[in-house]
């Protein structure tokens, strides 16, 4: 079965490595994939400037409707996000921007994407100073939900220190994302981080581990 | 405390914040915007101002007025904005002033791009306003190293009562990276008896001005500036070395061309070349003793910029005619690559092919 997943959370969280690596591994399933990057609050570090590598993978990237150029500072939504997001052969992912404004967006198709159904996921990293704890994950969870119209339907394990990221950052991520889940009733759906750090996890915990590509890093970063 | 993952923009916030400054005037503009958008949440709270100008002129000219009054202020925006921001620059250093201005280069001239850039080098060193003024630029090369440099900046600035720049591209502004806020040492600074903060009828007014209409005036104020530039150069320039021993070459880059540059260093010595690194820290003062002093080994210097190449100029004087100069950047926003480098090293070290 296809569906909408809906990508957001702070800035600075991760959202889009997450939204690229998941669309690589769909796409490597042999899914037919549509990432829809609306990010429109911050130019830099957008999906759509993996536009190129996701093509290679047979990966629909929707974006501006001026072009993937990253350059662009523009608040301009491609309307051809919407024939994906009606089509029920699409897997589509949603790569919004960060906090309550990058979500703000997606209340355009917000009609569409209910009547289809769909997934919306908070991707929670620990070590944000402003989502370390339990409060400050909750006022983004809620932020963004007032502000897209949507309802969260679960969370993402992200934290991370990039590629400093060990097993047990991994684990103080889950034990902040169960605080999380307990007070919202919002399972873990996603466990991400490189493979290194989710190879020492586990078994018996809850959510799919997603390896994250790190896609979005130059080498040299 | 312990680590956290900051973007550039707001880490630079963080670390203005944790240094004590309170004042921020400024005017969003991509790609720095986080930085104000980090000040106008934080600073209500803590008892501070955050306030968003009419423009960048109106902004730098209230950072003229806190700074007045001996408060730590700081402001920040990005090459068009940061231009304009000049003849308030001019004034400040003019009128003595501490102040932290914070460059995020973006590629230009004009309105140019939203994408990183360091074609702001030569305006950041040689002076944008009017006047023999200079002021202490610092290029951080990665995000911890930006955090350190605001803190010591505030203290170099009220130090030498100077405004002093940090001057980072699009890339240091949006990256995220781990970062730590060390307990910095104090530094001993002189009390601030020049600020105008009333004189409750116990001392003359303190003035604070930028205009001698003497000739004579003026230029021994001139004279005076330049004893503090002096000091600077003899005391403030910071610069990294890397793989230098034995190099058949050196690159000089700063910010993050330094570390496109430190990737492709990495690279070549894997594949048995030999090429070394200086990475001003301080494009001004510049480091010129450590282009004189390279190692014999050294044969070629190649320069990497994020520009048509401003930084080549610095490089010449420290270079004092010993050995050729070459250049190899992207400008306009594009990136370059390790790969970029390491070709323009292999085509200087077969002598041009």
């Amino acid at each position: 079965m296809t569906t909408i997943k809906i990508i957001t959370g702070h800035y600075g969280s991760g959202k889009t490595e997450f939204a690229v690596s998941l669309a690589m591994q769909l796409a490597a399933k042999g899914r037919k994939v549509a990432l829809g990057d609306l990010d429109i609050v911050n130019p830099y570090f957008r999906s759509r400037e993996r536009a190129e590598m996701m093509g290679n993978e047979g990966i629909r990237v929707i974006s501006s409707t001026l072009g993937h150029a990253s350059s662009l500072d523009l608040p301009a939504v491609s309307a051809e996000i919407r024939g994906p997001i009606a089509d029920p052969e699409y897997d589509v992912i949603l790569d919004l921007g960060g906090d309550e404004v990058g979500a703000r967006v997606v209340v355009a198709f917000a009609e569409d994407i209910k009547a289809r159904g769909y997934e919306m996921l908070l991707v929670i990293n620990a070590y944000r100073p402003e989502t370390r704890d339990l409060d400050g994950v909750m006022r983004y969870l809620e932020g963004i939900e007032y502000t897209s119209n949507l309802k969260f339907t679960g969370l993402i394990v992200n934290t991370h220190m990039i590629w400093d990221t060990t097993t047990e950052d991994v684990l103080a991520g889950i034990e902040l994302a169960r605080q999380v889940s307990h007070r919202s009733g919002l399972p873990i759906r996603y466990i991400s981080a490189i493979k290194s750090a989710l190879a020492g996890l586990p078994p018996d915990i809850e959510g799919e581990r997603l390896p994250v590509g790190m896609y979005m890093r130059d080498a040299w970063m | 405390m312990s680590k956290v993952l900051m973007k550039g923009n707001e880490a630079i916030g963080a670390a203005a914040i944790a240094a004590g400054c309170k004042y921020f005037f400024g005017y969003p503009i991509t790609p720095q915007s986080e930085l104000p958008e980090y000040m106008s949440a934080r600073l209500p709270k803590i008892g501070g101002v955050y306030l968003q100008a009419e423009s960048e002129v109106a902004a730098i000219n209230m950072v003229y007025g806190a700074a007045g009054t001996g408060k730590r202020v700081m402001t920040s925006s990005s090459s068009p904005g940061i231009a304009l921001k000049q003849e308030g620059i001019s004034y400040i250093a003019g009128a003595e002033l501490p102040c932290v201005i914070v460059n995020m280069v973006r590629g230009g001239p004009g309105l140019g791009s939203i994408q990183p850039a360091q074609s702001d080098y030569n305006q950041a060193t040689r002076g944008g306003g009017d006047g023999d003024y200079k002021l202490l630029v610092y290029a951080p090369g990665n995000i911890q190293e930006m955090v350190d440099l605001v803190q010591l900046a505030f203290d170099k600035a009220d130090y030498y009562r100077n405004p002093v720049m940090i001057l980072g591209d699009g890339m240091m502004g949006q990256m995220m990276e781990p970062v730590e806020f060390k307990e910095m040492p104090k530094m001993d600074l002189p009390a601030k008896d020049w600020a105008t903060t009333g004189t409750q009828e116990k001392r003359k007014p303190n003035v604070i001005n930028s205009l001698y209409l003497a000739a004579e005036e003026l230029e021994q104020h001139n004279i005076h500036l330049q004893t503090k530039y002096q000091e600077m150069i003899d005391k403030e320039i910071m610069f990294e070395e890397y793989n230098m021993e034995g190099a058949e070459l050196v690159i000089v880059a700063y910010g993050t061309t330094a570390r496109i540059s430190k990737a492709a260093v990495d690279l070549l010595q894997a594949q048995g070349i030999h090429v070394g690194l200086i990475r001003p820290i301080t494009v001004w003062p510049f480091p010129y003793q450590a282009i004189k002093d390279l190692p014999e080994s050294a044969k070629n210097i190649l320069c990497v910029e994020m520009s048509m190449g401003q930084m080549i100029d610095d490089v010449r004087i420290g270079n004092e005619g010993q050995r050729p100069i070459h250049f190899v950047g992207r400008s306009g926003g594009m990136i370059p690559t390790p790969q970029l480098v390491i070709d323009k090293v292999k085509e200087i070290l077969n002598g041009g092919k």
